[in-house]
This record gives C-alpha cells, structure tokens and sequence, in this order.
C-alpha cells in the first residue's frame, strides 16, 4: 500500500467519526437488551444476541460501524484511527442522559471535555506530515 | 470487570486484524470472502462483544470504562509491532486525554 496522503488520514479520522455515532446507537440499544438479560452464561448470551429484536438490531449497527472501521482504516493508521473509537462514550453518555433521564455533573462534562481533546490531537496528529 | 478487561485485549486484536485485512482489500465478493485477516478480525471482534455483554450485565456501564481505554493501549502497542507506525506526541498525549476522560466519565456514574 502506498504512503496515505494527509489529505487521507483526515478523511479516516472523519470515518470513525461516523464509526462512532453509529456505535452509539447500537449500544444503546445493546445495553438495554443486556439489562433485560439478567444474568446469562456466556452461551445463552450468544444465543440471545439473535433472537431479542434490540440486540440484533444493536449488533447489526455493529456490522455497518465496521465496515465503516476497516475503510477507515485503508488510509488511517490504526494507533491514530482506533482511539477516536473512544467518541462514542461521549455521545453513549449524551445519549443516556436524553433517553434514560441519566442526570449529567461536573465529572462526565470533565470527562466528555477531556476526550474531546484526546480526539483532537489524535486528529490533528494524523494531518501532519511524518 | 475481568469479562471486560477480556473484551478489550480480544478487540485490540480484533482491530489488528481488520488493519492488516483493509490493506489487502480488492474489489469484488469473492475476495473479501477469502480475506482471512477479515475474517478473523471480524470473528475477534465478535467474540470480543460477546464479552462485552457479559461483562455489561455485570456492572454499571460507566464503571467499565477505564477497562475499556485499556483496549486502546494494547492497540498502540500492536500497531508499532506489527504496523510499525510511529508513536507521535500527539497520539500520546491524545491517548493521555482519552483515558482520563474515560476515568472521569466512569467516576461521574459511579454511584453516590
């Protein structure tokens, strides 16, 4: 494979971007199927995951988020490109908050702040020529 | 917690895996059917969730989520190994604020 242009990894950092909010979504949904599961053995679990409309649905956005990974990952380099994966804690925890009623503080706007940054430089890192 | 530790060192693999497959990506089905660094990306990835899931049953999903960051640093350390891409300032000092922010997060959902 040919040295990816800045221009390239960018876009990748974009894509995961869109990895992310996909992922949100799907474990939103995972998480409340989970909560309804109890407390399964790993193959009843497994099981579970085909038949409960909200885990299938969860695992399906799962899928595309991955398609989208590995196109991502043609031009990005993995260490720049996998930790932006952590973005979808931000929006899980936005998302809790606007459908789960979850009450926001001081620590998980610190939290969402610090990320964010993190995202930032592993973005703006990844423009930059070697 | 063990289940999500798990989750994260199989998922780091998992994302090796689908790197090493996106390089060798080339149009067509057939192709992307005998990928095998696909395949098993997609296989570590899948058994990864599975964790995931036992280990969200377990706990407060929050609670996990240093456990999680833990995910991302093995995935530095086999994308210098196995990649050989460098490791600049800014993915450690991005990295640095990603895992404090995942403590935070855990801390702010932690109950009480």
């Amino acid at each position: 494979m040919t040295e990816a242009t800045p221009a390239q990894r960018r876009f990748a950092i974009f894509l995961v971007f869109c990895v992310t909010l996909v992922n949100a979504g799907a474990q939103v949904l995972i998480k409340n199927g989970a909560n309804a599961l109890g407390h399964p053995t790993l193959l009843a679990t497994g099981l579970a995951i085909l038949t409960t409309p909200q885990l299938f649905l969860g695992y399906s956005l799962y899928a595309l988020s991955m398609v989208l990974l590995v196109v991502a990952l043609r031009h990005g380099e993995l260490s720049a490109v996998y930790p932006v994966i952590a973005l979808t804690f931000v929006w899980v925890t936005i998302l809790s908050a606007a459908v789960f009623g979850d009450k926001m503080n001081a620590a998980k706007l610190a939290g969402i702040a610090l990320i964010c940054g993190g995202v930032a430089a592993l973005g703006a890192g990844s423009g930059q020529q070697k | 917690m063990l289940y999500v530790f798990a989750a994260g060192f199989i998922g780091s693999f998992g994302a090796a895996f689908l790197k090493a497959a996106a390089g060798r990506l080339r149009g067509g089905l057939a192709s992307l059917a005998t990928n095998w660094h696909l395949l098993a990306g997609i296989a570590l990835y899948a058994l990864s969730s599975v964790f995931f899931v036992r280990g969200m049953t377990e706990g407060e999903l929050s609670v996990l989520y240093p456990m999680v960051a833990l995910g991302y640093l093995w995935t530095i350390l086999w994308s210098r190994i196995f990649f050989h891409e460098p490791l600049t300032w800014g993915k450690a000092g991005g990295l640095a604020l990603i895992f404090a922010g995942l403590a935070f997060l855990g801390l702010g959902r932690a109950p009480g």
